[in-house]
């Protein structure tokens, strides 16, 4: 039982004079991926997805693969933000912490990939 | 982790029942939240069937004639029973709202009443609201100002400054919104909550007010503010129609204008 007052209680470690910037970017990658997305889901009716050399030549046209690349990185920020408030939100102590760590490598990896595999179908590889 | 399911200890069983008096022609049932901490009993939901033809319009009605005529260990908060003093705020029907406002004609089949939801219970119908209110006073609810106040009349304010305030000054703090709200549920110890959060806009967006900066400041952070994640429940079981949701947006909102 903890003898500090109520109001001590709820100041706690003060303000983290933060959050602002997570909303916003919250908000700022919400409307790129509403544009990305109507791009992606706009090319996909003009591709053969059973002709690898068509698709591959697809993704290696200059403007796709740069708004491909686009898509794969604002997609992993915005997921990243977005799991990392349901962790904050569910979790606590050492459980919370390794799983903003953990969120935070997996989508650093997933996009890296992502990323990768555009630049190598780009690239010829 | 957040916890889904009530402790062991809290799951609510079936309680007693009490039949109306005999010769009542118009009865409804009441289903009410009991619990007693010095008992060590789980709590239960006890039944009383209440004659309204004697009784008042209102759900605080029913329960006063309960308490009064069938079982006075009945245990719950009321004061103005006209809507204004927010004591006694409780979950009637499945929705946070004032007994002595909500009528039990507007409630079909039993008449289900809860104390206001995920707050320690004291007895009944009261919860504890002893965090509510030190969140409430965590956000300082006073005018503050370096410039002197005029020797000679109030400090003035426009038409169109005083229209600012006048619905967030309304909360009567019922506590219905902040107890509604599933992020203050499971994070209420660092989230401040809507009622909290709509009595900081009040000041924050307060003309005579000075320490604006100062109270944005003490805002901005991941869970003070940003643990709303809009889900509306607050505007929509607010008893005095007020909307606490748009208050927290634009407090978001000036937060973020001040950064641009």
């Amino acid at each position: 039982m903890s003898l500090r007052s109520p109001l001590a209680r709820v100041l706690g470690l003060g303000a983290a004079g933060d959050g602002t910037g997570h909303w916003w970017a919250q908000r700022i990658t919400a409307v790129a991926m509403l544009i990305l997305g109507v791009w992606f889901a706009a090319s996909l009716p003009g591709l053969d997805l059973t002709d690898r050399g068509a698709v591959a030549s697809w993704v290696a046209a200059p403007m796709n693969s740069v708004l491909l690349i686009l898509l794969i990185a604002v997609g992993a920020y915005h997921s990243q933000l977005g799991t990392r408030v349901v962790i904050e939100d569910y979790s606590r102590g050492w459980a919370k912490v390794a799983g903003l760590v953990a969120v935070q490598f997996i989508h650093v990896v997933l996009a890296g990939a992502g990323i990768l595999a555009v630049l190598r179908i780009g690239t010829g590889g | 982790m957040a916890e889904f399911r009530l402790p062991e200890n809290s799951r609510i069983k079936p309680g007693r029942k009490f039949a109306a008096t005999d010769g009542a022609k118009n009865t409804r049932r009441f289903v009410v939240y009991r619990y007693e901490p010095d008992s060590g009993e789980n709590p239960r939901t006890d039944t009383y069937e209440v004659d309204m033809d004697r009784c008042g319009p209102m759900v605080l009605d029913a329960l006063i004639k309960i308490k009064n005529e069938i079982d006075p260990t009945l245990t719950f908060r009321r004061s103005c029973r006209e809507g204004i003093c927010g004591s006694c705020a409780m979950n009637i029907d499945g929705t946070n709202t004032l007994a002595c406002t909500k009528a039990t004609e507007d409630v079909s089949g039993d008449v289900k009443i809860y104390p206001l939801p995920h707050m320690p219970v004291v007895k009944d119908l009261v919860p504890d609201l002893t965090n509510f209110y030190a969140q409430y006073a965590s956000i300082k609810p006073w005018l503050q100002s370096r410039t002197p106040a005029p020797p000679d009349q109030e400090r003035l304010q426009s038409r169109e400054d005083q229209l600012k305030i006048n619905e967030p000054s309304a909360c009567i703090l019922c506590a219905c919104c902040s107890t509604s709200c599933p992020s203050y549920w499971w994070n209420g110890d660092r989230y401040l909550g809507p009622a909290a959060l709509l009595a900081a806009y009040r000041w924050i967006v307060d003309t005579r007010d000075e320490a604006t900066g100062e109270r944005l400041d003490d805002l901005e952070d991941p869970f003070r503010l940003y643990r709303c994640h809009t889900i509306m429940n607050c505007t929509r079981t607010c008893p005095k129609g007020l909307n606490p949701a748009k208050a927290i947006a634009e407090t978001k909102k000036l937060l973020a204008e001040r950064r641009h």
